[in-house]
Formats: C-alpha cells, structure tokens, sequence
C-alpha cells in the first residue's frame, strides 16, 4: 500500500490537513493550466479599456482632478478592487456551482480524505491567490497611463490576496445557497453590483449623501480601493485597522461558506 | 476483521427511509455485489460509507474506523468508482490521476499514476485530455482514479451502468483482477449478470435493507429452486396458468412478455403446459422474487 494507511498507522487526521488544502489546489492548477491564456488576456485588456474610456474619456472632458489627483489616477487604483471582486466572487459562485451541481466534482474529492471545511478552505486559498495575482494588472496598466510606482505598491499583493478570501468565500457561500444558476442574477444585481459601484472606484463617496457614506465605509471593495490609493499617495496608521478589517470580513464569510456547503455536500 | 460492518443503519430524507434499518457485514478479500432496483437504497449506502450523508440511527464501521467521526481516515484507505464520470475532461489523463494520487497523499505520485495507467490501460494516451478519450476509456481512467493509492477497499458505485456491453465486458475483466488481487470490494448493481459474473457473495436490498444475502448459487437454490418454466402466450392464457400453478403452491413471477413458473421442478405432471421452456433457476428469479421489480 503507498497510500496514508502505509505510513499513518492509526494517526488521527487532522482537522485541517495542508495535504489536503494542496491536493484540492493542484487540481484548479491544473485546470486553470488549460484556460490561464483567456484569463490573462482579459485581465489586461478590460483594465486597459475601462481606463481609456473613464479615465481618457471623463477625465478628459468631464471631471476635474479628485482629491489632487488626475482622474486616470484616481480610477486605475480603484479598478484594482473591480479586479480583485471580479476574479473572486464571480468565478467562486459559478465555478464552485458548476463543479458541484453539473460536474460532480465534489463528490469525486469528498470520497477522499478530504472535509468540506478543507475543500471550501482550498478554494478560497486557490481563488485568493488567484485574484491577488491579477488585481495588481490594473496597478500595471496604470503605469503606463502615468501612475508612478512606490515601493508600498509592493502590499498590494497581500490586499488583493485578503480582499479576495473574503468575496471568494461569499460566492462560495452563494453558491452553497441558491437552487438554480439564474438566482445568481439577484446575488449579482442586488449585492455584486452595488458593492462594486460605491466603493469609490469612479467616483469619490465623501460626495454621495451621508446614509449611502456609512453603507459605503462597510464595503470591503472601498476600504480595498482606499488601501491600495494610500500605497500609491501615502499610507496611514488606519490602514492597519482596514487591513484587518478585511481580514475579519475573510473570517466570518469563510465560516458562512462552510456551513453552506457543509449542507449543501452532506445529506 | 470485516471491511464493512453496519448495523441497524438508518437514513431518512422527509417521509423517505432511503435505508431502513440496514444490517450488513463484508468480510476482508471478498467481493461483495449489492443488488437491488433503482431507489432500493444502494448509493445512500455508498454516501453514507464516503461520509456524504450521515446516518439518523445505527452504527457504521469501516476498516475498522467509526463513522462519521473517523471516516476521513477510513476514506484514506477505501477506493471510490462513482456512477457517474467526474473527471476533469479539459485535464490529461495524468494530471487527472496525480490530482487524486496527492489527495490520498501518496508519497511517490508518479509511480502510483504510472501503475494506474497501467490498470486503465492508458499509458499511450497520458498526455491526451480526457475530452479526447472514448466511453470506454473513460470508465476505464475513473476506475484507475479509484485505485491510484492502493486501497484496502473499493467501493465501485453502479461501475457499468449506462455503458455498452463491450465496454461493460472490459471492465468487467479489470475488477475482475482487482478481486484476484485481494481487495476487498462493495459493489452495487443493478445488473444481474455484474452481480453474476463478479461477486463472491450478493446482498439483495430493496426497500432500505437487505432481504436475503449468499453465494448467488445458494441464493438461487434457497429463493428459486432447481428449475424455473417460462410460458408464453397470449394474456388470457397466461392468466389462466398463472392461477392454475398458484393454486398448486408454487411460485409465478412476470417475465417480460411470458411468466416464470418458479421451482418448476417441483410441478406436478402435466402442470406446467406443454411448450413452456424449461431453464435452470437463475439469480435473475431470486431478484425478482424478492424485489417485486423486474431485472435488467
């Protein structure tokens, strides 16, 4: 026998096992090894174009400078959060819905030693790093529309990556929930979109009214958006508690993404 | 040590008794066919192995582990062939068995994938993606997925159903020799000739539980008899001899357009009509006596 029963005895597995996290991301590495080329291309070409038409276009004609800043400025740092919920969200509800109810995915990696909390832990890991990689392809872009590099653009990574735990676990948690693939379209228009539009992305909230200010301070995306602006113009002590405010939204959504899944996997 | 050991195992979904009050026992070495028509309880018996639904009542032993609460470690050491294919088509063939090599964490994944590509009989074709294999292949690569780290046992889940029979033929002969190989296997079916052809022992479960369980010869001698006489005709004809040879004590069962008189041997003369075809008792009868459902 080569397998764990050789060498493990009668070793209690852990509740978390590393091994396990790694064999449930080797294989989205090899699956996103058939379609990294689609993914690639999109990511720097939809910041490319949203940067020529808000930041060329309305920075150009409309909109003055914000806060001192150019208006492609302005927006280039804030697309990085409409990276990080696009490459999160959005592939963790229809990916974990898609392997669940028309692949029977899970019911492959379930039949192995591995838990749903690992199962839905790896996804989260796999997905966060996926977008903590290509949230920075906005920053990149913006370079070339004249966004001067910082060394503190260095974190930027790290927030993309945590930022990303967050919404991973949120769609994983939808998906988890809904019974049909279009109920995906209420998740979308009544959560997805609305977080995504006011989190100071375009447009600076201190000048949208008071109630929707305090709704906004909660969106995870706009204290990402303020993150990554501040490593680009200026970082401050109260980043940390961002930081770790995301870091609190990644906790509590993960733990709701396993309850979900844990009923949804097991009868 | 038995393999497998449930007793009184109970799974409920709302009003349904998916299993009820399940009592069973696979001895380590043996392959053991589970036999039973769609809806008899069968793959909530596999879940409930894999740990993917939990029982309401009852106790449940794998390789020794209790379940729920030690069946990570008991999936460490079993082997699962889903009925339905699950492979990841856009992958290779090896990427899709060193996925599950490192999910069993198998220390040498290469070697373990090499000896599954020997088992599907893939090697030539470890680089294709699975998209580009046929059926059989594919049934063939699942199985091997099933058996990348060597396990004590081998769940096989409906291993044929829907495949053509000269696919189901091929992996007929590749669990074959994974029986002379001494695992120990749980396989449900609802193919008679699988059970057949494969199984040391058969479990007939209907309803949530097992109704009667034996070597399929002792089944066949204990359920059916010696002999079953199958009589063809018109329905009127059929009706008429049906209550004839129910009124003598033995047992009918409907066969297709005909009806099996059951234990024919013991017919008094003249009982069983002239043209009616004589055949031995067969596993096929015991089914069908026991379940009410008619086989395939």
């Amino acid at each position: 026998m080569t397998g764990l029963g050789a060498r493990a005895g009668r070793r209690r597995m852990r509740r978390i096992e590393p091994a396990a996290l790694a064999g449930v991301m080797s294989r989205e590495l090899a699956n996103f090894r058939t379609f990294w080329r689609a993914t690639t291309f999109s990511s720097v070409l939809e910041p490319t174009i949203y940067l020529l038409a808000f930041g060329l276009g309305l920075g150009a004609t409309i909109v003055d400078p914000i806060d001192g800043l150019d208006y492609e400025e302005f927006v280039g740092t804030g697309m990085v959060a409409t990276a990080v919920i696009f490459s999160s969200a959005l592939p963790a509800m229809f990916g974990t819905f898609v392997k669940h109810r028309f692949q029977n995915t899970y019911d492959a990696i379930l039949a192995a030693p591995v838990d749903v909390e690992e199962l839905v832990t790896a996804e989260m890991l796999w997905i966060g790093l996926r977008a903590g990689f290509y949230g920075c392809f906005p920053l990149l872009v913006s370079f070339l529309f004249g966004l001067d590099p910082t060394p503190a653009m260095l974190l930027v990574p790290i927030f993309c990556f945590v930022t990303a735990l967050g919404f991973a676990a949120f769609g994983i948690a939808m998906a988890g929930t809904v019974s049909k693939i279009d109920q995906f379209n209420y998740v979308t228009t009544l959560l997805v979109t609305p977080l995504f539009l006011v989190a100071g992305t375009f447009f600076p909230i201190d000048r949208l009214p008071e109630g929707v200010q305090v709704a906004a301070n909660a969106n995870p995306l706009y204290q990402l958006v303020e993150l990554v602006r501040h490593t680009a113009f200026g970082l401050e002590p109260t980043d940390i508690l961002r930081l770790l405010a995301l870091a609190a939204f990644a906790f509590v959504m993960w733990r709701v993404a396993v309850w979900r899944m844990t009923t949804r996997l097991i009868d | 040590m038995s393999a497998i050991e449930l007793r009184n195992v109970v799974k409920t979904f709302g009003a349904i008794r998916a299993v009820d009050g399940l009592d069973l026992e696979v001895p380590s070495g043996i392959c053991l066919g589970l036999l039973g028509p769609n809806g008899a309880g069968k793959s909530t018996t596999m879940r409930l192995l894999t740990g993917q639904a939990i029982a309401d009542e009852g106790e449940l032993r794998v390789l020794g582990y209790e379940l729920p609460r030690e069946s990570k470690e008991a999936r460490a050491r079993m082997g699962v062939v889903p009925q339905l294919d699950n492979l990841d088509v856009d992958v290779t063939v090896e990427d899709n068995l060193a996925v599950f090599a490192r999910l069993y964490r198998v220390r040498d994944v290469a070697g373990a994938v090499d000896r599954a590509l020997d088992i599907a009989r893939l090697r030539e074709r470890r680089k294709d993606a699975v998209d580009e294999l046929s059926g059989g292949m594919r049934r063939r690569l699942l199985l091997a997925r099933g058996l990348v780290h060597d396990p004590k046992l081998v769940l096989l889940d409906e291993p044929t159903v829907g495949l053509d029979p000269q696919i189901r033929t091929e992996l007929w002969s590749l669990i074959d020799g994974l029986r002379t190989r001494g695992a120990t296997i749980l396989m449900s079916t609802h193919y008679i000739e699988e059970a057949e052809r494969l199984a040391d022992e058969v479990a007939v479960m209907t309803h949530g539980k097992v109704v009667a369980r034996g070597k399929p010869s002792e089944l066949i001698t204990r359920h059916a008899g010696a002999e079953t006489a199958e009589v063809y005709g018109p329905p009127e004809r059929l009706a008429e001899v049906r209550s004839q040879v129910e009124a003598a004590g033995l047992r009918v069962r409907p066969a297709g357009p005909a009806i099996a008189i059951v234990g024919a041997e013991k017919a008094q003369d003249g009982l069983v009509p002239e043209g009616a075809v004589r055949r031995a008792a067969s596993l096929e009868d015991v089914f069908v006596m026991l379940t009410g459902e008619e086989a395939e």
